[in-house]
């Protein structure tokens, strides 16, 4: 890999004769999204101020671009700040402006660019992040997740080439966490910046991560793909990720994917030679198409209720369902045969079409923006055997995924 | 800044450190006040340097205006009250003093020298910190503790520039105006009770004032009233800035504190400094 774009090197840093990092070792590099995970007061938002320089270590040191940051002067120092930007837990937004001079400050203040086109930009950053409406409200006017959407929209105002995230679903309900990391997420594709965040979201910051730092015991003890973390064997995986999991659970009702995995393989083993299980692979229209049409709150609802129903429908019969990606639900039938999946589906379609779709554009829809729009629900099936590579069959299930009802979604809900 | 935050971070960590013996506690106890009274009037000093340094740079003009019309205007219906009663006191005991020695004559130059030279700056002041100064220790505590200042620092805003400069800019420039009104409700409050309650001629009351103030005297009081801006304004800001690094508390309770410290510093300041000031211009 490349020159890592900030790395720490032994860094230790102390409060009083409490030591919060202890040689802490870590890179991360350009143009990915790195998100660093560990228990609340385990020194994570320490760790990011360390970055942009608020905290400074008491021993080791900090790279910036291979050089480090003890050793450059003040210019060179400030240049090195000048691309971060930072989302703070709390927002830190100024209570006494209103959120358009709150997202405007940092262009007012740092650049020599006109008011038009300050109002420009400012007008397009709250337009992304669905806020034109609070522009002449006061942060304390705002709901937590309004407030969040503030912050993030001043921390993208300058175009930074790097952004730090400070827990930035703190206190936000499980469709809302999912509708900012989906704006991050989609943010960072569209402006390519560097995005370091600090989250409990497991496993949905897997979905948006090119890397995973795990931060226990004041050391960071893993570096790596998400998908590799799944195979970390450390008393980190017991203490945190389990215990986040069966969070997760309990408010999502969708088991995580390494909790499914964990049940897959042990369905699997019980299984003899020959016996046969079936994978239902759900999605909701294309993600980026989605978002843009109905907005992150209003398509994180509709996912939200869709796994609900899901669950409840197939777990009743066994099955068991996590969400595969940010807009894709997977199902397994441990125990069903292709033709048994396929008349169950022929069930849930008509239950699907009558109930759920009905619900969802009276519920959910309501949080959506601008026009009507149409949205397509596919599902497809695969069949496979004890032994059979999951993923592979998971691409059948895809490419036999058939439309299964259409959402009218309209903002304030419709019903079709 | 940094340097500031970091000795006061150290006097914060040795707070546990106590020597064995009771007399040596005594004196460690005594040596660490005074170095920290010694640290903190540095640091302030700093502080206001930091502050002044910034106050004409670009984009200052409509902060400082909009602090003046904070500290300065929203200030004159009281300032006008205390000053009205005030005057009325004084031209009160006045003409019941001199009448006794027969020099009621006297009682338009007595009002006029003391509210010139000494009451109408040192009152203008203290009401200034009461209704402005804690407030401004209030809000920097608050931007403090819900990390706004920090969030300066990460958006490359100088938060002695946006926040803490245009205040001591405004109060310098309001402070001598306020004290001006001060004077005059005051020698008006005076005539009112002077002359118009207690029968005291009209024209010797202003031809008393006229002839015995000279224009030292309401130059000094202007330096006084200028003085005593730049103390309660870097007073006030100083520890609303570091209400985060206080030793005896954390939180709202710490930007609590941080307000009546302010209060009560500035207004032993302002009546300490007072007296220096006066033996210097006298």
């Amino acid at each position: 890999m490349n020159t890592p774009l900030i790395e720490f090197k032994d860094v230790t840093k102390r409060f009083g004769d409490k030591t919060v990092l202890d040689r802490v070792n870590l890179q991360i590099y350009e143009g990915q999204v790195t998100t660093i995970i560990g228990l609340s007061g385990s020194g994570k938002s320490v760790l990011l101020k360390h970055i942009i320089g608020l905290l400074e270590p008491d021993e080791g040191a900090i790279f910036f671009r291979g050089k480090p940051l003890n050793q450059m002067k003040k210019p060179e120092l400030a240049q090195s700040f000048a691309g971060i930007s930072y989302m703070f837990q709390g927002n830190a937004l100024f209570d006494s402006l209103t959120v358009y001079d709150n997202i405007a400050l940092p262009l007012r203040e740092t650049t020599h660019l006109k008011k038009t086109e300050i109002h420009r930009r400012v007008l397009s950053r709250m337009k992304q992040t669905e806020l034109t409406e609070a522009a002449s409200k006061y942060p304390s006017e705002l709901s937590g997740g309004m407030q969040k959407r503030a912050a993030l929209a001043r921390a993208l105002i300058t175009d930074p080439q790097i952004v730090l995230f400070d827990e930035p679903t703190t206190g936000q309900d499980p469709v809302r966490k999912n509708a900012i990391l989906s704006m991050i997420a989609q943010n960072q594709r569209k402006l390519n910046f560097t995005a370091v965040l600090v989250s409990h979201e497991i496993p949905d910051v897997y979905f948006i991560s090119n890397r995973i730092l795990a931060l226990y015991d004041r050391r960071i003890v893993f570096q790596g793909t998400p998908e590799e973390l799944e195979n970390f064997n450390h008393p980190f995986m017991d203490e945190v990720i389990s215990s986040l999991e069966g969070l997760q659970k309990e408010l999502t009702g969708l088991y995580s994917k390494r909790q499914f995995e964990l049940l897959n393989h042990v369905q699997m083993k019980r299984r003899k030679g020959g016996e046969t299980f079936c994978l239902v692979i759900f999605s909701l229209g294309e993600l980026n198409a989605l978002l843009s049409q109905v907005g992150h709150d209003a398509a994180q609802e509709i996912l939200r209720d869709m796994g609900l129903f899901i669950d409840k429908h197939f777990g009743a019969i066994g099955g068991v369902s996590t969400r595969r990606a940010a807009n894709e639900i997977l199902t397994m039938l441990p125990y069903s045969s292709l033709e048994e999946t396929q008349s169950i589906m022929e069930d849930f379609i008509v239950d699907f079409r009558r109930q759920v779709i009905p619900a969802i554009e009276a519920g959910a829809c309501k949080f959506a923006l601008g026009d009507a729009v149409e949205l397509t629900v596919m599902a497809g099936v695969a069949e496979g055997e004890a032994k059979a590579d999951v993923d592979a069959l998971l691409n059948l299930a895809r490419s036999n995924q058939k439309e299964i009802g259409r959402l009218q979604c309209a903002s304030g809900g419709t019903s079709s | 800044m940094a340097f500031i935050a970091s000795r006061r971070n150290k006097n914060k960590n040795d707070k546990n450190e106590k020597p064995g013996l009771p007399v040596l506690r005594f004196f460690a106890f005594v040596g660490k006040t005074v170095i920290a009274w010694v640290d903190n009037m540095g640091a302030a000093a700093v502080f206001l340097w930091l502050a002044l340094w910034q106050i004409f740079r670009r984009k200052q003009f409509a902060k400082t205006v909009t602090q003046i019309y904070y500290i300065g205007a929203r200030s004159i219906t009281i300032i006008m009250l205390v000053s009205l009663f005030t005057g009325m006191v004084l031209g009160l005991q006045a003409h019941h003093a001199l009448t006794k020695f027969g020099a009621a004559g006297a009682v338009g130059s007595l009002v006029a020298l003391s509210l010139i030279m000494e009451l109408g700056p040192v009152l203008t002041a203290i009401m200034i910190t009461a209704r402005a100064g804690s407030a401004i220790a209030a809000e920097i505590g608050i931007q403090r503790i819900s990390e706004q200042i920090d969030a300066l620092h990460t958006m490359r805003i100088n938060p002695m520039r946006y926040i803490v400069s245009p205040k001591i800019s405004a109060a310098i420039i309001s402070f001598p105006l306020l004290t001006a009104v001060f004077d005059l409700v005051g020698i008006l409050g005076g005539y009112i009770s002077s002359v118009l309650l207690l029968g005291l001629n009209p024209g010797v009351y202003w031809h008393s004032a006229k002839v015995y103030v000279e224009m030292a005297d309401i130059t000094n009081g202007f330096i006084k009233s200028i003085v005593f801006a730049v103390i309660v304004a870097t007073v006030c800001c100083y520890q609303g800035y570091f209400a985060h690094m206080r030793r005896d508390s954390h939180g709202a309770q710490a930007v609590g504190l941080a307000t009546t410290s302010a209060v009560v510093i500035s207004c032993v300041l302002i009546l300490v400094s007072d007296y220096v000031v006066t033996s210097l211009l006298l």
